[in-house]
């Protein structure tokens, strides 16, 4: 029942680069698919939206620390898969779903699960101290990575990721509107596949598995 | 010829349960309330409400001493997710409202001490009826980590 809403959703700001980019991952995903036996030219059909091509490279510097204090880039990830998403602690719904969703998918991927990385970033440094981010994520996961930046540091990324968020005052204390949006970057840490949270389990797990598959190797 | 205390007391209580069937109370139905971690002082609890008449969700209060209860309401639109503090939830008669992730949920504010899956934790809802009456129930919600 769901219709493959390409696009649907993306406050990306760059939608034509993104259409070329989008363009550009079809076109090498043909050229990638084996010559000759002329069976299938398809590339390979996702469920979730296609961003093969976006410029949002391997070397990409989170300027973000994990709970221990080191900087993480993307490329420490080489060889796994990753999903990054942003959140918050305080955040009573989309949040600690998401995480749930990925852990279940971490579980039901088996084995492959160890070729896959969940990483947070926290769009609320305020509240969200290195000791109780750590806490919040390693207690859905305790391989879940986590990390905070400063407030410049945390617009600067998800600026870069194109993550809309906004500090709201609520009742008694504050929330942050945001954009809810998961990037997948494959084993090479290129990115490749933008999750929506209404996305059916079984079909982000499909994506994934076919991710870790065709990008990762077993050590 | 004076009851005694015992019967006096039976006769009481049979007159005041009577009264409360005649405001028949709101159902609540698989509560819960989502685990948190040392250092968190917020989260969110939810649940199914289930009213025989048009009744409203007007307040929720924690008796716990500094923490607030709000009711809230999460959106979706795009891929932007928002929150907000709303001024309560309709529960027409016979309808079970729920109060779940991604719509209504009772966000708490200022927990002094993580909620431990597996214990639980009171809430009082405040409940008005069409014609005004206010009435609130007293409810432990199950601390879990997942619906």
């Amino acid at each position: 029942m769901s219709s493959r809403p390409e696009h649907r959703g993306l406050r990306l700001g760059h939608g034509a680069s993104f259409q070329r980019a989008l363009g550009i991952g079809l076109l090498a995903g043909l050229l990638m698919l084996p010559g000759g036996c002329g069976e299938d030219r398809r590339p390979i059909a996702f469920d979730s939206t296609d961003i093969s091509g976006a410029d949002l490279g391997p070397d990409f510097n989170f300027g973000l620390r994990d709970p221990a204090g080191q900087v993480r880039r993307l490329a420490d990830f080489r060889g796994r898969v990753v999903v990054l998403f942003f959140g918050f602690t305080h955040c009573p719904d989309v949040c600690p779903t998401a995480l749930s969703r990925f852990a279940a998918i971490k579980r039901l991927l088996g084995e492959d699960g160890q070729r896959l990385e969940v990483v947070f970033i926290t769009l609320d440094p305020d509240r969200d101290t290195p000791p109780l981010l750590a806490r919040y994520v390693q207690s859905i996961d305790p391989a879940f990575v986590s990390l905070r930046g400063d407030a410049a540091a945390t617009r600067q990324a998800a600026d870069a990721f194109h993550i809309y968020f906004r500090r709201v005052d609520s009742g008694s204390s504050y929330t942050l509107d945001h954009s809810v949006l998961s990037y997948v970057f494959d084993g090479q840490g290129k990115a490749r596949l933008l999750l929506r949270p209404d996305q059916d389990l079984r079909a982000v797990l499909r994506d994934l598995k076919l991710l870790i598959d065709t990008t990762t190797s077993r050590t | 010829m004076r009851p005694p205390l015992p019967v006096t007391l039976t006769l009481l209580l049979a007159v005041l349960s009577g009264l409360a069937l005649a405001h028949p109370p709101v159902q609540v139905l698989s509560p819960w309330v989502r685990a948190t971690v040392p250092g968190q002082t917020a989260t969110g609890a939810f649940m199914t409400l289930s009213a025989s008449q048009d009744t409203r969700l007007v307040a929720v209060r924690s008796p716990r001493a500094g923490t607030t209860a709000e009711i809230h309401q999460m959106t979706l639109s795009g891929d932007v997710m928002r929150m907000r503090e709303i001024p309560g939830i309709d529960l027409p008669a016979g309808q079970g409202v729920a109060l779940a992730p991604g719509g209504y949920h009772i966000m708490l504010y200022g927990l002094r001490a993580p909620l431990r899956a597996g214990d639980v934790e009171p809430l009082e809802l405040v409940f008005r009826n069409r014609a005004g009456e206010r009435r609130t129930l007293r409810v432990k919600v199950p601390v879990r980590s997942d619906p």
